[in-house]
């Protein structure tokens, strides 16, 4: 798994609000709206940049979740390199400092 | 015998959602000019909050087609297009202007400074037309050919329209009011010069028939993000708008509105 040891934090150039279990986040560089769906969100909002992936995926989604570890993992693949690409998220090989 | 050229400093202010703004010039015609453009919104003797020296230059000095640039520099806004250059510094208030002597290039600057004050107080503008019925106002948004002229002229006798092309949202309070502006579009005719709570939102939808459906939040917001008129490259700003935008849709019903062009569709209206 690519992204499973390592940590993820939101960009500092976005803005974004959770609504209900869905959330909107804007890229304030190019105003480009993203949607992210209840466990695109849940990732969202654990990516603190200390938080390996893994746990993540394990305490966010597979137990939030009606999805097996397998779809968990992958899931958070998906999203993290999709955002990743568009710089909305950023992923780092340690964790990051407060 | 020696001649003095004296050159008169003319000052019209122009006042857009309760905001006067002046403009100074030296061209008595050019002066004519803008109040037949702005007619409304033209205050005479209103001391204004921010001003503008406005320099006449030959028509095609700039690049005729540039578009719309607006940055940060130095601590002064900077703005071109084809059409104009302009600074205005939010420090002194102050800004200048160099265009020709049409009503167009300074509609557009003055849009633009508009977009930049209320993205620090909680508003914004927006591509809709717009129409104050029974003490309340009503905003009909949409990209280019959603009907926002077709709705503004559908209007019956009892709607006072605010404008067919840029609505001011502005907050004011805990609530959003909606003003006139002069930004016309196709109607070509600039909106009255009030000020109405907003009711609701109506993102707008030709169908052959009428219908309104009240949107989610989030739907709402992505898409009237993409109707806010916001032409900064300006990070901190941008993030600005898009809270707004957000706290209005918590605020403001938005609708789907699917109509059929003819008048019936404003029973569903007010």
């Amino acid at each position: 798994m690519a992204y499973s040891e390592k940590y993820v934090a939101k960009s500092t150039t976005i803005a974004s609000r959770l609504l209900g279990d869905e959330t909107i986040v804007m890229s304030t560089v190019d105003s480009t709206l993203f949607s992210l769906n209840p466990t695109a969100s849940a990732i969202w909002e654990a990516a603190d940049g200390k938080t390996p992936l893994s746990r993540i995926v394990q305490e966010k989604l597979y137990v939030e979740f009606d999805i097996t570890l397998e779809q968990a993992r992958a899931d958070a693949e998906e999203f993290i390199a999709e955002l990743a690409a568009h710089g909305i998220l950023v992923v780092y090989d340690r964790p990051i400092a407060q | 015998m020696l001649r003095a050229n004296v050159e008169t400093d003319h000052q019209i202010v122009i006042e857009i959602g309760g905001v006067p703004i002046a403009l100074h010039t030296t061209d008595p015609a050019f002066v004519e000019i803008l109040q037949a453009r702005f007619s409304d919104f033209f205050k005479a003797g209103m001391t204004p909050e921010f001003s503008f020296d406005v320099q006449l230059v030959p028509p095609g000095m700039f690049d005729p087609d540039a578009d719309a640039e607006v940055w940060l520099e130095n601590g002064q806004w900077r703005m071109e297009r084809g059409d104009f250059r302009a600074t205005w510094d939010p420090e002194t208030r102050r800004g200048t202007i160099r265009q020709s002597a049409n009503p167009y290039s300074i509609d557009s600057v003055l849009r633009i400074c508009h977009t930049l004050l209320l993205a620090r107080s909680g508003g914004f503008l927006l591509h809709a037309s717009s129409g104050v019925r029974n003490g309340k106002a009503f905003l009909f948004s949409g990209l280019s050919e959603a009907g926002k002229t077709t709705i503004a002229r559908l209007a019956p006798s009892d709607v006072e329209l605010l404008t067919d092309e840029a609505s001011y949202v502005r907050k004011v309070g805990l609530q959003y009011l909606a003003c006139g502006t002069p930004f016309a579009g196709e109607l070509g005719a600039p909106g009255k010069n009030i000020s109405a709570p907003i009711d609701a939102v109506y993102l707008l939808a030709k169908a052959p028939q009428n219908s309104a459906v009240r949107m989610e939040p989030a739907e709402a917001i992505r898409r009237l993000m993409r109707n806010v008129l916001f032409f900064a490259h300006d990070a901190e700003l941008v993030r600005l708008v898009f809270e707004s935008v957000c706290a209005f849709v918590a605020t403001v019903p938005v609708y789907e509105l699917s109509f059929f062009p003819d008048q019936r569709v404003w029973e569903l209206i007010g």
